[in-house]
């Protein structure tokens, strides 16, 4: 048996352990909690501003310009034009795509116009012809700035601001 | 499905560190437990911390070679979560004269081995994205298996086989391959979910035919309730399924798709068949004397609930306290137990442990860049949060008291395997995540592989998942 000075000691010891535990784990991911201040993708406070003026240069570059609708520019629909929303827009021969191309060179579902931030990206979907921006072909989604013309099979599309 | 970038190190020595104060922990507890007996220092104590040490110890060194960015506290968590459930059981073992102190070291040792045994096979969580309908044949098997002959009904649940040398719950591995499934399937089929559908106010419904998974899903639960009367993991499955969807999805629509399945589930459930009756009956009116001395009644949870109050703010201490007289203290209850002798304070350490952990994984599926492993670690990290939830929720009479065990602490050890391949899952995952992106020219037949950011792969990032440069 033990003393009762003992018993508390331990007793209390353990507890204080168990949040030494959780602190240090804590204090080894603080790098990782401290994102905010590291991450620049976000629209910067006043605040922030403030302290690091580089941000205020690059933040407003990109939403000058906001594309606000998409433009058939060559192919079968030609002069087509559709108004950008918030969400994502499926361009193919399937009939559930947004866009339905009627085009020959053109997959079920061959590409993807998703907003991210202010933003909009292009992505490939697999399509059997592929998708150009701008004379490449992409292998990854890329931005599109606004004028860019997007090729899908006799299909160029464009966005305007 | 944002990417955060991370400074790439490697970290090791941060874990070396954490492991120490981990293993204090868990070996501290051990000695604690068995202090008031003077038996502190037997043959058990060195046998188990010994284990113990040697096993982390070896998993931490095969970490410095095989994924050397892991994250660095997920392993460090997990070992105190393990020491402080062995040195639990071991306390209620002395008291009872009980040997499943022994058995969790035995299975402890042999879960280990299988999360080692993953970082080797696996090494590039993106293989398993080939195997995705081959996990959905094995989950279908696995949740198959208690129903056939070789099952065995203990408690009321089928869910547990006979494997000869002991009893395995084949449903604690189907949690991953289920996860597995999920994260494939949803990968791939992304855009269509998304995409398809009409609109309906500010909800987006999905077509009839992507609503076929989430029904699959809905079956396989009730089914699970139904035949093996485990309404823990009938919630977990289905918890699961909903969750990696929205993430996948970011749909509300769906989310409320599948609260109305579950209400409709559970409602016809709650009608049709008793125990599921018995067990809500038992939930409301737990103070009831009728409920408390009836058979299958409220006996249990109301002593775990007596046995928290016992313990208060600070508890009884490890070894003083009478955790052992509520039923399946080891396994089921054994937040109760732990709650009684290490009080509030005690209890919300565990559970910021748990916080931590699944925190963890849910920031390696930030930072890895394909989207099945996104889904996967979410998947996975959900499980152990929704396990926490339903078995510290049921001991704390928050929702009714169902049978899932505590990742790493019960005793069980189907659910510890089942877990320690998950940390060797999400470990992985966490590598890639941290892993430093290859610097110079690049070969252009790892363009696809790198660029694999989103669902709709090329196939070519399928044949070769390993970016071949480290």
């Amino acid at each position: 048996m033990l003393s009762e000075l003992t018993e508390t000691l331990l007793r209390y010891g353990f507890l204080i352990l168990l949040w030494i535990m959780v602190v240090s784990v804590v204090g080894a991911i603080r790098r990782d909690l401290a994102v905010g201040s590291r991450n620049r993708t976000g629209t910067p406070t006043a605040r922030q501003i403030r302290k690091d003026p580089t941000l205020e240069k690059r933040a407003p570059a990109p939403s000058k310009a906001a594309p606000r609708e998409l433009v058939v520019t060559e192919g079968p629909l030609r002069g087509t034009t559709l108004d950008l929303a918030a969400s994502p827009i499926l361009l193919g021969r399937a009939q559930e795509a947004t866009l339905v191309l009627e085009d020959d060179y053109a997959s079920g579902r061959h590409a993807r116009l998703f907003p991210q931030g202010s933003r909009w990206f292009i992505e490939d979907l697999g399509s059997t012809n592929g998708t150009y921006l701008g004379g490449s072909q992409l292998t990854r989604a890329l931005p599109v700035e606004p004028g860019v013309p997007i090729r899908i099979g006799k299909t160029v599309i464009e966005l305007r601001p | 499905m944002s990417d955060v970038l991370t400074v790439p190190k490697p970290r090791r020595n941060i874990e070396a560190l954490l492991l120490l104060v981990a293993l204090l922990v868990g070996v501290g507890a051990n000695m604690i437990v068995g202090l008031d007996e003077d038996r502190a220092f037997d043959s058990d104590f060195w046998v188990q911390g010994g284990t113990l040490m040697a096993l982390v110890v070896i998993f931490h060194i095969v970490l410095r070679f095989r994924a050397k960015y892991a994250d660095p506290v997920i392993l460090p968590i997990v070992t105190a979560l393990n020491g402080i459930g062995l040195a639990m059981i071991h306390r209620l073992d002395i008291t009872n004269g009980d040997d499943a102190a022994d058995k969790q070291l035995l299975w402890s040792t042999v879960a280990v081995a299988a999360g080692i045994a993953v970082l080797f096979v696996i090494k590039d969580h993106r293989i398993l994205r080939r195997y995705t309908y081959i996990s959905l044949i094995v989950s279908a098997i696995l949740l198959l298996l208690p129903l056939t002959p070789l099952g065995l009904t203990i408690n009321g649940a089928r869910i547990w086989i006979n494997v000869g040398i002991g009893t395995f719950q084949p449903g604690e591995i189907a949690k991953i391959t289920l996860a597995i499934f999920f994260a494939g399937y949803l990968s791939t089929n992304r855009d269509l979910i998304l995409l398809a559908g009409r609109k309906v106010g500010p909800l987006q419904l999905p077509r009839m035919q992507d609503l076929g998974p989430m029904l699959a899903a809905w079956l396989v639960s009730i089914g699970v309730l139904v035949f093996q009367r485990d309404l823990g993991s009938s919630i977990l499955f289905f918890g699961l399924f909903m969750a990696m969807i929205y993430v996948a999805t970011s749909r509300v629509s769906w989310v409320l798709i599948g609260l109305g399945l579950i209400a409709a589930g559970g409602f016809v459930a709650l009608q049709l068949f008793s125990h599921v009756e018995q067990r809500i009956h038992g939930w409301l009116n737990a103070f009831d004397p009728e409920v408390y001395n009836g058979t299958g009644g409220s006996y249990q949870v109301v002593q775990g609930l007596f046995g928290l109050a016992s313990g208060g703010l600070t508890g009884t201490g490890l070894g003083q306290g009478r955790p052992d007289l509520v039923t399946f203290a080891n396994s089921d209850m054994i937040i109760a137990a732990l709650g009684e002798e290490l009080g509030l304070i005690g209890i919300f350490a565990i559970v910021l442990m748990y916080v931590l952990l699944v925190s963890r994984g849910f920031r390696a599926a930030l930072g890895t860049k394909d989207g099945f492993g996104k889904l996967l670690a979410c998947g996975l990290s959900f499980t152990i949060a929704v396990q926490c939830f339903v078995v510290i929720g049921g001991v704390t009479r928050l929702i009714p008291l169902t049978g899932l065990t505590t990742p790493f602490m019960s005793a069980g050890g189907s659910s510890l395997l089942a877990n320690w391949i998950i940390v060797a899952l999400l470990l992985l995952i966490s590598e890639a995540a941290r892993r430093p992106a290859p610097t110079g020219p690049l070969a252009t037949d790892m363009v696809p592989a790198m660029s694999e950011s989103r669902s709709g792969a090329s196939a070519r990032a399928r044949r070769s998942p390993k970016e071949g440069v480290e």
